[in-house]
């Protein structure tokens, strides 16, 4: 495998007894950019997300992850990635700050160092009235905007974010896109699924999982082309019926 | 006719204000849409109206029923199907529908001409535990409880959250289906997009109805005019347009940048004047009708 | 009805579904039972004892020997004179002390009467119990030997004193005990789980929006951990009964209506823990620490009430399970009529009500 891709999967494959959840996918994701992973529910998403952060072994196949293999390397690529999803995000009943100070610590930032985050996040985020508030008390959209910050606290290469709008109103979601555009500006990969179409266009290049393969793999704008779609929502509807 | 009638509802938790003056009325056989995100009070408010909640001020009724007073007669006319899947996960999808078929004091075959289409679909799982479905079956499932009785109104709470959008399609036809056996139908979504399957909608946003009406007439209401604009650097572009004195909003849509001007006549050769001061290769600039999302964040920013 | 009816039969297949928790409900009797009934030692050997001999003659020398060489008991020191008596039981080595009176040989021929007192440790019921049984068989042995050709035979009066737990607890103590515990855990514990479990996934939802009254769904709750329990109950009867030999002297008609009552003062218990727990876990702490704990503790299930300080046995008193084991003691043990326990059952007849009442006052028909 070259070093020009910080994701490369191989006819990877998850099974579940006789239930295969991912069945040999293949893709490479370049370093910066975002890709985009749909599908339908239970179409092996989730399962292939699990293989790639080093939390579930691969049945078969080979895949590496920031240049570590995710059969015998999962200490090190847990290492190197963010993760963030809507169902998990932080802790409700620390602050802001202690939310913060315990992810940064998980990842060993140095005391300096972790100050110098804490602040420059609450600069960023504007939220310094409210850096040493309960994290129930704040806004849905203020808790995602923090949770995506402190998930690439530690500067991983990749960030692995799982439906990380959920829920949220429109301009808190343009606003975590501003947020992730610029991650991507900065180098970091981002790795993100949806459940919104348009959000789907903001990626470089998208991926469609139906029944645990990759349908489809391409940029937004070849993909509308193929399919004759005006939007990702006409494909996606378009790949998951089987065109 | 109405079905419900709100006036002047309100409900807080401590200090949360969930539920801010809310008055409106649904009208009997609508599809009728409350639209917002998460914490924008459209759980609290369909407990109200199902008798799951007792407001602190205001009133309303449901098919007649004061939401206090008559909760038994309300709780017997709808079909509620809560927010989170709220059916039993070791029961089979048979034993499910029976049970809930049963509670209501009826059976299967009864009202079966009313769930047949969405049935049809579950019948070959009829033998599965329900937690073992996925979530576009188990969203089904719930929608047959829920109708089993055959209720004059349904109240879906968020019933499309979490969905991959061809289940979402899916389940919007069945609704339109159902609104043709003439069941008033209330439904919440944090999905903009939902709204043109809805007759009239509700915007909601931190307790509080931001408009009630058709989603024309919502959008037609848009003050000011809307561009997409397009470029080669499509992340340096919106900083760009932020930074543009006249600029009102700028905000990313799909594949371009939805861009509206604070000035009453401008034009789109205004904004490329100003685009090609900066460095941009294929600018493309085209007014367009907004929708709902522009129209709900032009509302938020008020 | 009808949907009565199917709520019921909803509740047995969640139980009858849960196998893990289905073993837990019928093995968790049974293993405490025998772990009481086995756990106890039966069998005595090398166990220390004093002897105290104001005689010291050769008659007591006999029945000392004829003691120490039974192979059951070792002689671990002589006493002087009765103050010893309590220093040595103190050092917790020796179980049992045998006590000659003064000129034993010559009682024993003059009158024909001479006594011997057995003063036994009984913090270890059981032990103590047959450590007594083994020593007075052997003087009752050594005396028919006296006895062999004489027409008037000698007797050896054997005075038997318990220390520490007069009462003898024992298995058949424990049995009670053990009812009380099993009843209030399968039925106030798992009640308030199942139905805190309704609105941790949000059915309870539902099913408040719809014709089911507040009343049908708590009462279909109840019937079918009313039937476990009962089975439950039922088997431990059996094995205390049949594989303990623990006797049941009264009337067995009325040991069930009153088991019958305590299990409906659990269950509107455990109504009573699901009205003001939202989710499982906080319903399965409060029953763990509000029920279990105290009843195991304070109820004289295993310590005795007379002997704790007067606050917790003024505190005991709340505790239905022990107006319950006063009652089945009664039953079991004594063979006592309704007469005897009218007050006991009574106090559960009102605490039940009391329960009742206040979980139908705190029951919501609503989510707040």
């Amino acid at each position: 495998m070259t070093n020009n891709y910080i994701i490369e999967a191989e006819n990877l494959t998850k099974k579940f007894g006789h239930f295969t959840a991912v069945d040999s996918i293949s893709f490479s994701v370049k370093p910066g950019e975002i890709f985009g992973f749909l599908g339908a529910n239970g179409a092996g998403k989730t399962t292939a997300m699990r293989m790639l952060c080093g939390l579930s072994i691969p049945s078969s196949g080979k895949a590496t992850v920031a240049g570590f293999d995710v059969f015998k390397q999962t200490e090190q690529i847990k290492k190197n990635i963010g993760y963030m999803s809507q169902k998990f995000s932080l802790y409700d009943d620390l602050t802001v700050t202690e939310n913060i100070n315990f992810y940064g610590g998980i990842y060993g930032l140095s005391k300096s160092k972790l100050k110098e985050k804490t602040e420059y996040l609450i600069d960023l985020l504007k939220i310094s009235d409210a850096r040493n508030k309960l994290l129930v008390s704040l806004p849905l959209g203020w808790k995602q905007k923090l949770a995506f910050s402190v998930a690439i606290i530690h500067e991983p290469k990749i960030v692995f974010l799982d439906e990380p709008t959920g829920g949220v109103d429109p301009i808190t979601r343009r606003q975590f896109w501003d947020m992730i555009y610029e991650a991507s500006h900065n180098g970091v990969t981002v790795f993100v699924t949806t459940h919104y179409m348009d959000e789907a266009e903001y990626c470089n290049r998208v991926s469609m999982m139906v029944d645990g393969r990759i349908a489809s793999l391409d940029t937004p704008d070849n993909l509308k082309k193929e399919y004759n779609a005006d939007n990702m929502h006409e494909v996606f509807v378009k790949i998951a019926r089987g065109k | 006719m109405n079905s419900v009638i709100i006036e002047n509802i309100s409900k807080s938790y401590g200090d949360v204000l969930a539920v801010d003056d809310v008055s409106l009325t649904i009208e009997k056989g609508e599809i009728f849409g409350f639209i917002g995100p998460d914490g924008a009070g459209k759980t609290s408010l369909f407990r109200m109206l199902t008798t799951l909640l007792i407001p602190d001020k205001g009133n309303a009724t449901v098919e007649g029923f004061d939401i206090v007073k008559d909760y038994k007669k309300i709780r017997s006319a709808v079909g509620y199907m809560p927010g989170r899947f709220s059916l039993y996960q070791d029961l089979t999808v048979e034993e499910n529908l029976h049970f809930f078929a049963a509670v209501f004091g009826t059976t299967i075959q009864e009202n079966y001409n009313l769930i047949k289409d969405i049935y049809v679909m579950l019948e070959p799982f009829k033998n599965r535990k329900a937690g073992k479905l996925s979530g576009g079956m188990k969203q089904k499932l719930a929608l047959c409880c829920a109708l089993i009785h055959k209720p004059k109104i349904l109240f879906l709470d968020e019933p499309t959250t979490g969905v991959d959008p061809v289940s979402r399609n899916e389940f919007w036809d069945m609704l339109g289906n159902l609104r043709k056996e003439g069941i008033t139908i209330v439904v919440s979504t944090p999905y903009m997009d939902e709204a043109n399957k809805c007759d009239r909608i509700a915007l909601m946003q931190k307790g509080k109805i931001m408009e009630t009406d058709y989603l024309k007439n919502i959008i037609s209401r848009f003050p000011r005019k809307l561009f997409a604009v397009k470029s080669d650097g499509m992340f340096v572009l919106l900083n760009e347009l932020r930074e543009y004195q006249f600029a009102n909003s700028v905000f990313s849509f799909g594949d371009s940048l939805h861009y509206s001007d604070s000035r009453e006549n401008v034009t789109k050769d205004n904004i490329l004047e100003y685009l090609n001061t900066k460095n941009h290769g294929n600018i493309s600039i085209e007014e367009i009708e907004p929708n709902i999302e522009d129209c709900f964040m032009d509302l938020m920013s008020k | 009805m009808k949907r009565f009816f199917a709520f019921v039969v909803k509740e047995f297949k969640h139980i009858l579904r849960d196998y893990r928790t289905l073993l837990i409900l019928f093995g968790m009797p049974i293993a405490q039972i025998l772990l009481f009934g086995f756990a106890i030692t039966n069998e005595i050997k090398d166990a220390k004892i004093a002897i105290l001999d104001f005689s010291k003659d050769n008659v007591t020398q006999e029945i000392s020997n004829k003691i120490l060489s039974s192979g059951y008991f070792l002689l671990y020191k002589n006493l002087n004179s009765i103050k010893d008596i309590e220093p040595a039981f103190k050092e917790g080595i020796i179980k049992e002390v045998i006590i000659f009176e003064q000129d034993f040989s010559k009682n024993l021929s003059k009158s024909n009467l001479a006594n011997v007192q057995i003063i036994a440790d009984a913090s270890d019921p059981n032990l103590a119990n047959m450590l007594i049984g083994y020593t007075s068989s052997i003087i009752l042995d050594y005396q028919k030997d006296l006895s062999s050709g004489k027409s008037l035979p000698p007797l050896i009066n054997t005075d038997i004193k318990m220390l520490y737990n007069p009462n003898l607890k024992s298995v058949f103590m424990f049995v009670p005990g053990l009812m009380a515990v099993i009843l209030l855990l399968v039925s106030a514990m798992m009640t308030s789980i199942s139905i805190a479990k309704e609105k941790e996934l949000g059915t309870m939802e539902i099913l408040l929006v719809s014709p089911l009254n507040p009343l049908q769904i708590i009462v279909g709750k109840v019937i079918p951990y009313f039937f476990i329990a009962l089975i439950n109950y039922i088997i431990v009867i059996v094995l205390a009964k049949f594989v303990f030999l623990v006797p049941i002297n009264g009337s067995f008609a009325l040991l069930v209506l009153e088991s019958i009552l305590f299990l409906i003062t659990s269950l509107s218990l455990g109504i009573l823990i699901s009205t003001i727990s939202n989710n499982q876990q906080t319903a399965l702490m409060i029953s763990l620490s509000a029920l279990m704990l105290p009843t195991i503790i304070l109820s004289g299930y295993i310590f005795p009430i007379e002997n704790m300080p007067l606050p917790l046995q003024i505190i005991s008193n709340v505790l239905p399970a022990k107006w319950f084991i006063i009652i089945v003691r009664g039953i079991m043990l004594k063979g006592v009529s309704f007469s005897y326990i009218v007050v006991e059952t009574l106090v559960l007849v009102g605490m039940t009500l009391f329960f009742i009442l206040l979980s139908v006052k705190k029951f919501k028909i609503r989510l707040e």
